[in-house]
C-alpha cells in the first residue's frame, strides 16, 4: 500500500486532507486492516465543536472497539452518512469514498505537527 | 516467550495474523472474522485447537474419582462416547468446562481450556488428594497429556465427509458427542471426535503432536472441492457465541456457579456427593439471583463483555454484557448476559449502557442461530 501523498497522518491512524479551513478525516489502510471487518460507525452530528485530540467517534470490527481521535480543533460540518448506514465501505476505500469527517478550523497550521505519507509508512512497518 | 502449537509454521504460510491467546501464539484470523464464519457454517472450517489442555486419568477407580470432581454423572456415558461437563470449587465457583472421553471403563481422556490448563491440572491433583485420603488404596493414575496432541477442529455441514476421505473408518458410525480410535489411509493413529465448539456438525481429531502439519495439510487437500476454509480464533468466538456456548473467562469464572451459568443440564445433585455440591444446593435452595440469557439490540451498536445492563427506565442496574459481537449469521447486535432472574423471560425489553448510553434490547431465545434443516 502506497499511501496518499495528498494527506497527513496522526499516530492514531487518522488521515486528513486539508482544502482551505476545511479539513476531511479518514482512517487509515492500515488502521482498517488492524481491524478487519468493520460492521459497525458511530460519527458525531454536524455543528458539534471538538478539541484536538478529542474522541469523535467509534468504530468496530467484529472483534474490536476503537476510538476515532480529531487530529485538530474545529467544528464538525460534515459526517458522511453512508458509512454508517454501511461500515463495510471502510475496508473498502478508507482514503476516499469512506472518508468520515469534515472540520472546519481556524487553525489549519496545526496540521503541520502531522506525519507526510513517507514518515506514516515507516511509522507502520 | 510464547508456546507454539505444532502448526505454527502453517498458520505463518497461510497469512495468519497472530496473537497471545492464554500464552498462546495463535491466528486470531487469515482471510477475515466474517468471510471463515460464514465458511464454517455453509461449507466447513479447519481450527487449530491443540492449545487445549488434554488430561489422561486412569485405574480401576478413575471413574469414581472423576465422579467426585465433575458436575456431571459420569455413569451415564458408555465406552466411545463423551460427555461435557464443569468441574468447582468446594464454593461453588466454577474452575472450568471440560469435556471427558471415555476409551476404557478405566481409561479417560479429560480435555479442558487452554488458558485453564495448569490452574485445572493443580485442582485435579488437589482434588487427588482429597479422593486418596478417602479410598487409600485406589487405582488411580493422572497424567497431564497437553503437549503430545496437536487437536484440530473440522466444523461444519462438509466436516464429515471432508474427514471420511481420510480415513477407512466409518464416520457415520459416529453419533454426535461419541468418538472412535482409528487411524488415518496415512497410517496416523488418531482420534475422532463428533464434537465440536460452533454449533454444526463435524469432528475434532487428536493426532501425535509432531503428526499435525502432515493432518492439518491431508484435510486441506481434502476438503479443497468442499472450500475448507482456515479458521482463526476470531470465528472460532462468534461461532460459539451465536450458539451460545459458554466460554471460561466470559460466562463462566470462579466466581460463577454452574446452575447461573445455564449449565444445570450438566450438573446431577442426585448422583452422590462432589466437590461443590452442597454450595450449589444451597445457591439453589436460596433461589437463583440471575440468570444468564441472550439478548439482541433494538437500537443502534454492538455489546460487549462488561457493558452494564439496565432495566428498560434505565434507573436500575440488573447485570452484564459477557460477550458480545455483531454476528456474522444472523446480521443482529446479539449479546450473552447475566441479568437479575425477575427481569431474564424472552420478551423483556431492557438498556446496555454503551459509552455512557442506555440502548434498547431485549431478551430473546437462545441459540440465536439454528441450522437450516437438512432437505435430505
Amino acid at each position: 500500500m502506497s499511501y496518499p501523498t495528498n494527506l497527513k497522518y496522526s499516530k492514531d491512524h487518522e488521515w486528513a486532507k486539508i482544502e482551505g479551513n476545511k479539513v476531511t478525516v479518514g482512517i487509515t489502510d492500515h488502521a482498517q486492516k488492524a481491524l478487519g471487518d468493520v460492521v459497525y460507525c458511530e460519527l458525531p452530528s454536524v455543528g458539534r465543536i471538538l478539541k484536538a485530540g478529542e474522541t469523535f467517534g467509534v468504530v468496530e470490527s467484529i472483534k474490536a472497539v476503537s476510538d476515532l481521535y480529531s487530529p485538530i480543533a474545529g467544528k464538525v460540518v460534515a459526517a458522511n452518512q453512508s458509512i454508517v448506514d454501511d461500515p463495510a465501505q471502510l475496508n473498502q476505500d478508507p482514503h476516499g469514498s469512506a472518508w468520515m469527517i469534515q472540520i472546519e478550523t481556524e487553525n489549519p497550521a496545526a496540521l503541520d505537527s502531522l506525519m507526510d505519507a513517507t514518515a506514516y509508512t515507516a511509522y507502520t512497518k | 516467550m510464547l508456546k507454539r502449537t505444532a502448526l505454527f509454521e502453517e498458520h505463518q504460510k497461510l497469512g495468519g495474523r497472530l496473537i497471545d491467546f492464554g500464552g498462546w501464539e495463535l491466528p486470531v484470523q487469515y482471510s477475515g472474522v466474517m468471510q471463515e464464519h460464514l465458511a464454517c457454517r455453509s461449507a466447513a472450517g479447519i481450527f487449530d485447537v491443540s492449545h487445549m489442555g488434554e488430561v489422561l486419568v486412569e485405574g480401576a477407580d478413575a471413574e469414581a474419582f472423576l465422579m467426585f470432581l465433575i458436575t456431571n454423572d459420569l455413569s451415564k456415558i458408555a465406552i466411545g462416547q463423551a460427555q461435557y461437563t464443569a468441574m468447582c470449587h468446594e464454593n461453588g465457583g466454577i474452575v472450568d468446562d471440560l469435556i471427558i472421553y471415555k476409551r476404557a471403563k478405566d481409561r479417560f481422556f479429560v480435555v479442558v481450556n487452554a488458558g485453564n490448563t495448569d490452574k485445572d491440572v493443580n485442582h485435579i491433583l488437589e482434588i487427588d488428594k482429597i479422593f486418596r485420603k478417602k479410598n487409600p488404596n485406589c487405582d488411580l493414575r493422572i497424567s497431564n497429556e497437553s503437549h503430545n496432541y496437536t487437536q484440530i477442529a473440522v466444523q461444519g455441514p462438509k466436516a464429515a465427509a471432508i474427514v471420511q476421505k481420510l480415513t477407512q473408518l466409518d464416520l457415520s458410525q459416529i453419533k454426535t458427542y461419541w468418538f472412535a480410535e482409528g487411524q488415518l489411509n496415512s497410517g496416523v493413529p488418531t482420534f475422532f471426535a463428533r464434537t465440536g465448539y460452533t454449533g454444526e456438525d463435524g469432528f475434532e481429531l487428536y493426532v501425535a503432536w509432531d503428526q499435525g502439519p502432515a493432518v492439518w495439510r491431508a484435510l486441506f487437500e481434502a476438503g479443497k472441492e468442499e472450500g475448507i476454509t482456515p479458521c482463526g480464533l476470531g470465528a472460532r468466538d462468534t461461532l460459539r457465541l451465536e450458539v451460545k456456548y459458554p466460554l471460561y473467562g466470559h460466562e463462566l469464572s470462579d466466581e460463577t456457579h454452574p446452575l447461573e451459568a445455564g449449565l444445570g443440564w450438566v450438573t446431577s445433585l442426585t448422583k452422590g456427593d462432589f466437590v461443590g455440591r452442597a454450595a450449589i444446593v444451597q445457591a439453589k435452595e436460596a433461589g437463583l439471583k440471575r440468570a444468564l440469557v441472550g439478548l439482541k439490540l433494538i437500537e443502534r451498536g454492538i455489546p460487549r463483555q462488561g457493558y452494564a445492563i439496565y432495566d428498560v427506565s434505565g434507573d436500575r442496574r440488573i447485570g452484564e454484557i459477557t460477550s458480545g459481537t455483531q454476528s456474522p449469521s444472523t446480521k443482529l447486535a446479539i449479546g450473552i448476559a447475566y441479568v437479575a432472574k425477575e427481569l431474564s423471560t424472552v420478551g423483556t425489553q431492557v438498556r446496555v449502557d454503551i459509552r455512557g448510553t442506555k440502548v434498547l434490547a431485549e431478551i430473546i431465545p437462545t441459540p440465536f442461530y439454528k441450522k437450516p434443516k437438512e432437505t435430505a
